[in-house]
This record gives structure tokens, sequence and C-alpha cells, in this order.
């Protein structure tokens, strides 16, 4: 029997396990349910090779007591709804802070915060019920693949190998809690990659782009396959025969879109409260202070319509927001959770999310992005006589000591203020200390581009952008 | 609904489906399921940080139409409600399946598998857990001034049982249990940069795990590289510590895999078979039986036995790994490394890196009395800095210059080459091998390879 989460018997099940989480003793009961509804597509050259369905339920359970550095609390999983699940894994989550269920042995020691009941639901989602319906069908999809898949034989040169992918995630959800919270939401991700492997004898290279959207049914059938297939046509020609870049200290201009990346490992991570709970970003003391050039201005939101990392709610139902990290190179703010807000005192900021009802939110990214600035493109790589320039960000990640990397993967040498040769296999990395500092100009091309993002709370959808900035001086790994 | 991880039971679930797909009309199908259930903390200086659990359960039903086509569909539920909405999906999927290579069921499905022992243990009390982790951080706490937080720590626990069942009788079921603890420190003197480095140990159950020398390789670990320095960027010989040269080596398996080899995106091609892959002394097998392998499966996704597979002997690439579809294409037998899927992905299990009958590989080359080496001791960003179809890795590492035998930590830098060259540039392999989560391996000596610093 399909589930709805607005059916009014679910708020009568969640009131009286809210309940029986606060009669307990616990000083706020969180419950996060999920359907999930999820399709992905494989096409290989000529033939679509993988459809794969995929539907799925559960509940997260997340128990808090007390306040403060001393806030604790529990967090269980379960893929059974049923009223015997959900209030064993509640009664799970209770045992691990040391309370009981009432009526299960001896009861917990009470007084926890009073329960007054859920207030009418909130419903977020009631205006996209047919969201799912307006997707493109498998057939729709699998022509859509395969008309880029040919493309970019129709434009390739030394082609060995082609992929189209398509993934749909339709997921419904429902958090309610025992300070009121009763928020349900119908959100749609879409996410497309194409890939193409060319090989010269030992010559090789590999280049692939990824789009994503929310609430957006139509976003495939808009997809300018012709466009992609040139665009990766054009890059895999240019990597074929690239050589490896000569490692040392450069100049470097990072493109808009994906170069974003850049700010998301390099400093994004740090200013999320789970980072300040742990103890490993070094700017928890630095509101208000410098910690950046002051060219640079970045902004952390979740409204931007269709971005990939825009929600109409966080995963603990609070709605997003814009929010301002860094100023004219001055912290403004940090992200933060409801976990984060009650350890670290910064205050929400719609930034509770999580992978799925198995993981507990955590204060993580949405769509973050470096401002606009004055500058043109050119005027970046003009002002550089020996450096290297990133046309194409991979992927990156940021250790527990502040250390960043990034790779490369179509990079050109910047040479007498133009661009030279291609180049490959470049690693940036360094620490955000040192290297924000030395993003001394941004363009005026803003951009965004869509991404996965795993940490603490699982893998999530996420938005980077920035303009075309240039970074004074930056480890470039190479040979 | 989530049965318990006891209440799994492969007969009724062939059962189920084998009446679900009778009343569909469906002839050919077969059925993989799992359940689980975890516990796991987390502390932060004395304090409990995170308590976690989960029960979790999962299916995923194939199902052939008359063409041969496939289709498949997932799903969280276990009960007979939620088989029939997977056979149903599966049905209505393989009207998409393709038509060219399809997988078919395993020819080794149905073959009595051999046995494989290994501890079952129940799941601990989470408070049991909790103290466990508290006292281990206290005592990592406590060894060195410099080290003031533990930031990712944990200590879990997981039962678990699997079933692969389908049409051709083939009947399996395996339940496992396993713990793990894993404990990163985070170091810093006054004036100098933050430092981190970590241990990890794995058990059949909690009861088992060896805390106190986790506890202290991550001190260890950790405090070797407070006395940091930057390096010059230049061609090093380096060492791989057992851990980070099996990442390499996983990071590239395309090198070994079937799928990948007939998708034309592994550096190897169908004729590889039988040519010099790597320095005559080196040899490498997956052994997801191996009596050290904690997490041993019995079989793959496709109900395959798994066993030990040699993949380069004595320098020489002998065998792929096989799922059911790579294998008929190769006219060989699966080796049980496939999944389930409409395509099913073939991945390697548990690397085993030796020197080849004969030896040759330990040419006296020592940690100990070595100059001008990096020690290569981890990797990172391997999702990042591997090209895997190009050959190509560029990697920040963690890791110390040897200099008369002494090691000095390595501020920040990157370790790059090709996956091919630095196979045939094997200088060594020191000491026995020593056992890893992903394997076992001797420490790694390689020529030249490309160091970039700070210096």
């Amino acid at each position: 029997m399909a589930i709805c989460f607005a059916d009014p018997l679910w708020r009568t099940r969640l009131e009286a396990l809210l309940a029986a989480g606060t009669a307990a003793g616990a000083d706020l009961v969180e419950v996060f349910l999920e359907t999930g509804d999820r399709l992905s597509l494989l096409a290989e050259q000529e033939r679509v090779t993988s459809v794969s369905p995929s539907f799925g339920s559960g509940a997260g359970i997340r128990v808090f007591r007390g306040r403060g550095s001393g806030t604790r609390d529990g967090f269980v999983s379960t893929n059974d709804l049923s009223d015997g699940g959900l209030r064993q894994a509640l009664g799970q989550a209770l045992g691990m802070l040391g309370l009981d269920l009432p009526g299960v042995g001896v009861s917990g020691t009470g007084g926890g915060a009073p329960f007054e009941g859920l207030p009418s639901l909130r419903d977020l989602g009631a205006d996209r019920g047919d969201g799912l319906a307006r997707c493109p069908g498998v057939a729709e999809v699998a022509e859509r693949l395969l008309d880029g898949t040919a493309k970019l034989l129709q434009h390739g040169r030394h082609v060995q190998a082609r992929r189209g992918s398509y993934s749909r995630d339709w997921q419904e959800v429902l958090v309610a809690a025992s300070d009121g919270t009763f928020r349900r939401d119908l959100r749609l991700h879409q996410t497309l990659g194409l890939s193409l492997l060319a090989a010269d004898g030992d010559h090789r290279s590999s280049v692939a782009r990824r789009y994503g959207s929310s609430d957006d049914p139509d976003d495939l059938r808009r997809w300018d396959a012709e466009a992609t297939a040139v665009d990766l046509a054009a890059s895999s020609a240019a990597m074929l025969y690239a050589e490896v870049v000569e490692a040392g200290t450069y100049p470097v201009v990072l493109a808009n879109r994906f170069g974003g990346v850049i700010f998301h490992e390099a400093c994004g991570h740090l200013l999320e409260t789970t980072q300040i709970e742990r103890g490993t970003t070094p700017f928890a003391d630095r509101l208000g202070q410098p910690i950046a050039h002051e060219a640079l201005t970045a902004i952390d939101e979740g409204l931007s319509p269709g971005a990939f990392g825009s929600l109409s709610m966080d995963d603990e139902g609070l709605e997003p927001q814009r929010t301002v990290l860094i100023e004219n190179g001055i912290l403004r703010a940090f992200l933060s959770d409801r976990a984060g807000e009650l350890r670290t005192g910064h205050r929400r900021t719609g930034s509770g999310r999580r992978q799925s009802h198995a993981f507990p939110a955590a204060s993580r990214m949405r769509n973050t992005f470096i401002a606009a600035g004055p500058h043109s493109p050119d005027d970046l790589i003009a002002s550089i006589d020996r450096g290297l320039y990133c046309k194409v960000m991979g992927g990156g990640s940021v250790g527990p000591t502040g250390q960043f990397n990034f790779s490369v993967e179509e990079g050109y040498l910047i040479e007498n203020g133009t661009l030279g040769k291609p180049v490959k296999g470049a690693t940036l990395i360094g620490d955000a200390e040192t290297v924000m500092p030395r993003i001394s100009m941004c363009a005026n091309d803003l951009d965004l581009a869509a991404g996965f993002c795993g940490s603490v709370s699982g893998s999530i959808y996420v938005t980077v952008g920035q303009p075309h900035i240039k970074v004074d001086a930056i480890t470039v790994g190479g040979r | 609904m989530t049965p318990a991880v006891s209440d799994l039971d492969a007969g009724a679930l062939h059962d189920t489906l084998a009446d679900l797909a009778r009343r569909e009309g469906v002839h050919q199908w077969d059925l993989g399921a799992a359940c689980s259930t975890d516990l796991s903390v987390q502390v932060d200086r004395g304090e409990p940080r995170q308590l976690k659990g989960a029960q979790r359960s999962a299916v995923t039903v194939r199902a052939w139409d008359g063409e041969g086509r496939v289709g498949i569909t997932s799903c969280t539920d276990l009960s007979p409600d939620g088989l029939a909405l997977a056979l149903r999906g599966a049905r209505e999927a393989s009207a998409f399946g393709d038509r060219e290579d399809p997988p078919q069921l395993s020819c080794r499905a149905t073959e009595p598998l051999e046995p494989l022992e290994r501890p079952l243990c129940g799941l601990s009390p989470i408070g049991r857990l909790l103290e466990t982790l508290l006292d281990a951080e206290r005592q990592l706490l406590d060894c060195h001034g410099a080290i003031t937080t533990v930031p990712y720590n944990g200590l879990a626990e997981r039962r678990s049982e699997r079933v692969y069942v389908n049409s051709a009788g083939a009947c399996r079921q395996q339940a496992s249990s396993s713990a793990s603890l894993y404990l990163y420190a985070r170091a810093e003197e006054a004036g100098r940069r933050p430092r981190s480095a970590g241990a990890v140990r794995l058990a059949p159950g909690a009861a088992d795990l060896d805390i106190q020398g986790c506890l202290e390789e991550s001190a260890a670990l950790t405090i070797s590289h407070l006395n940091y320095a930057p390096i010059a960027s230049g061609t090093y010989p380096c060492v791989f510590s057992p851990e980070a040269f099996l990442d390499l080596i996983g990071a590239f398996s395309n090198l070994f895999n079937a799928r990948s080899v007939l998708d034309g995106v592994s550096l190897s091609s169908r004729d590889s078979i039988g040519q010099t892959l790597a320095v005559p002394f080196l040899t490498l097998s997956d052994d997801p039986r191996h009596p050290l392998h904690l997490a041993a499966a019995a079989f793959d996704g496709e109900g395959t036995p798994t066993g030990r597979l040699p993949l380069i002997e004595a320098g020489v690439l002998s065998h792929f790994l096989h799922s059911e579809a790579t294998a008929r294409q190769f006219g060989v037998a699966p080796t049980g490394h496939g999944s389930m899927g409409a395509k099913a992905s073939v991945s390697p299990d548990w690397f085993v890196v030796e020197a080849a009958a004969g030896g040759g590989g330990d040419t006296g080359l020592r940690r100990d009395s070595a100059s001008g080496v990096v020690w290569v001791d981890s990797l990172s960003a391997l999702h990042a800095g591997v090209k895997a179809s190009q050959g190509l890795f560029s990697l920040p590492f963690d890791g110390w210059l040897l200099q008369n035998g002494e090691r000095r930590s390595i501020e920040a830098a990157t370790v790059a080459g090709d996956i091919r060259t630095l196979l045939r540039s094997i200088l060594a392999l020191e000491g026995p091998p020593v056992l890893t989560p992903s394997g076992l391996c001797p420490h790694v000596w390689v020529e030249g390879l490309s160091i970039t610093g700070e210096a």
C-alpha cells in the first residue's frame, strides 16, 4: 500500500510517539519520515544497458537531552514504519540516553520539555503532488541519453567509449518534532551526465559533464545535447595529447561554475558548525574578523529556483535562508543545524541536511558561491606572466587539519597573460587560512554547477559556483 | 516491515517469490536480500557525542521476459507485499532491458559452497561500546600534550545477514558480524600547523578489537607528524605503506576488471592476459576467502561462490575478475566478483600482494637505513586524483622523508605518476605482508615518483 504522509493518521501516530519520548524525559524528540521512488538509466554507445528503479521508506528518530556543549543525542533509523517499528526505534534512541519508554520497565527521570501536540501540518509539497507524473518516463529518458551518446560520436575524435547517465530521485519527507515542527515536503532531483573517453595509441583523455536540478520535471526535456556534445568533444580533443603539468607553486585562474569547488572544499566545510563541534575549524572564534581577501564575498543559500541544492525546507523542517558567510573578506556567519545551535549557540540557518532517514541531519552546504566581482575573465588571465588556468575542475576533499585538495580535469598554461598549451594531472592543495587571503580578483561572470557532497550526514545534492577567480599562489601537484 | 536479522529465511523468500512469479508469469528470476542491525558511538573530549542505531533491510529482484531481457527493481520492504512490488517493477523494467548482452543466472549459483568459518558475535550493549570508546579516547588524549582532540572517532558493531535465491534452485544465506574502531587524533603545538593521523581496527565483535594497538598506533602516527618540514619538489624513490599501496591498486583495479575491459574503459584489453604488467617478483591475488579477511563473503551478488583468483603472477597479468556476463563473453567461469544488476558490475574484494614464488623482491632495501626516500603512509582524495582510465594519479599524502633511517614528517605534498610505470618500477617488497582492512601487503619500494612540496 502506498504511503502518503499527508494522511491525517500520521499526525495521531506521531503525536503519540513524541508524547512518549518527552514523557520519558527527552528535551526534544524529532522524527524524520521518508519514502522514495528512484530511477536510474545508463546508456553506452548505442544501447541502454541498465534501467534500475528502486523504492524505499524509513524513519530516523533523534532524541536530545541537555543544553549547551553538553547536549547529548541518540539516533536510530529503521525501515519499519509500523507503530511497533517506530516505537521500538524510539525506545532504542531513548535507551541511548538512559531513558525508558513509559510502560517499559522503570520510567526515566521524566521532566522533559512539555509537548503540547502538533500544530496543523504545513505542507510545502501540496502544489507539487503531480511532479513525479510530469517527469519523463523510461522511454523518453532513454531517447534523450541515446541522442547524447550519438552526438558524442558525431563530434568526437578517437572515440573509444561514450556514456550517458540519468537519475531521478522523488522523495516525500515529513518532519515532526516535540517543539511543534510539523512539515511535509515533496522533492524532485534529477541529474544527467555525459562522458567521453578518447584514445589514440598511448594517449588518452576522459572528460565528463554533469547537470542537476531540483523541482523541475521538464529539466531533461530542455537539455541541449548538441551543445554538451560539442563542449565535451572540444575538451576531449584538447586533453588527448596534453602533457602532465609541471609541479610547483603558481598563480592560478579558476573558471566559473564548478571552479567553485575551491571555496566549497577550502572554506565552506570549515564554516559548518559540525566543524566547530569537532574543533577542526580554524575559524571558530573569528566571527567579524577578516579571514579572506577583501575582494571575496561568499554566500550559501537554499533559495535559487531549480538549483540542485535548493530546498523548500531543510531536513529538520526549517525553511532555507540566504546566509552571507564572508562579506568583503570578513567572516559573518556559520552554517548551523539543530545540534549545532544547541552545542555552539549559532542560530540555525536552514542547513540541517541528510542523505536519507538513515543519517541524523548535520550542518551542510546548499548552493554555495563566491559573489561576482568587477573584472572580466580576460583581466584575470592578463594579470599573470606564468601560471595555470583551470578550466574544468574535478572533485576534492578537506581533512581534519583544514588541508584541502582538488583535481583539475582540464587545464592550460598561462604564459605572458595569454592561454597556452593544455596540461593534465594537476592537483591543487593548500589550507584555507593561507589560500583564502590569496583570492585577489573576482570576475563578473558568476555561474553555478551541480554536484554531490559527501560528509557526516551522507551524500547530498549541492551547487557550487563562482565567477572566474584568481588565486595569487597555490601549490600545484604534478610532475 | 523490517525483520530481525535472525528472521531472514532464504527458503521462505524463495518460496514466496516463486509463488508470486508463477502468478505474474515470470519464469526466470532471482532475488538478493539483506538485513542488518547496527550500533555505533562517537565521543568528544570525555562526553558522548553521538549514539546511533539502525535496522536496515533491502531486497533486489530481477525478472527475465520471454525475449531474455532482464529488468530489476529494489525496495526496502521484505514482506510479501514488498516482494510483489519488486517483482512487478522488475517485470515492467524488463521491457527496457538490453537485448544484446543481458545478464543470465550464474551457472555456478547452485554449486555447493565451501564452508566459510567466521566467528559470529552478538551486539554489545551500547553503554559498553560508549564506555570502551570514552576510555580509548582518554588514553589517546593522555599520550601527548599536543594531542587535544580526537575529532574523528567511532566504535561500531554490525550483525547482518544476506540471501541469494533464484528460479534455478539456488538458495544461499550467510550471516556475519563485524566491529570497527577508528581513532583519528589532532595535535597542535604553538605557532605550528595542526597535524592529524589515525588508525583503524576490525574484528568480528567489539570484545575482540585490538583497542590498545589502535590507540597506540594513532598516537604514534600523530606525534610523528608534529615535527614536520616542507619538502622540495622533485623525483624521489618512494616506499608505500601496505595500506597506501593497496589503495592505489584498488583505485586502478580496472586493470583486472573484465567489465571495464569489455566497456573499453580499462587500461587492459582482451588480449592483455599473459602480458607483463609488473616487475617479475610481484604476485597479486584477490582472495575473498582469506582466513584473515574478517568480512569474507561466501558468494557474490549473483550467487557465484567466491574464491582466490591470481591476477598478476610473477609480473604477468594472469586473470580478470568476472561476473556471469563477462565470463560468458570471455568463455570462462564466473569468478565470484559480480554484483546483482541490470548490468552487473565487477569489483575486487581483498587483495594479497606478495613476492612471487622464487622470491627476488627482497633486495635489502630497508627504511631504517634509507636516505632521501619518501615514505608514503596514507593517500587522500583518491576519488578526485586518480584518472583510472588514463592510468594517472596525483594525490595528496601523509608521510615522511627518510634521512639515515630517521623519518621527518612532510608538511603538505602530492605524489604523482602512472600506475603502469609504477608497477614496472617496483624496487623491492620490504618485510612480510602486513594485515590491513583491504588486504595483505608488504611495504613496497618504487623508483622515481614525482613529489610536489612547498619548500
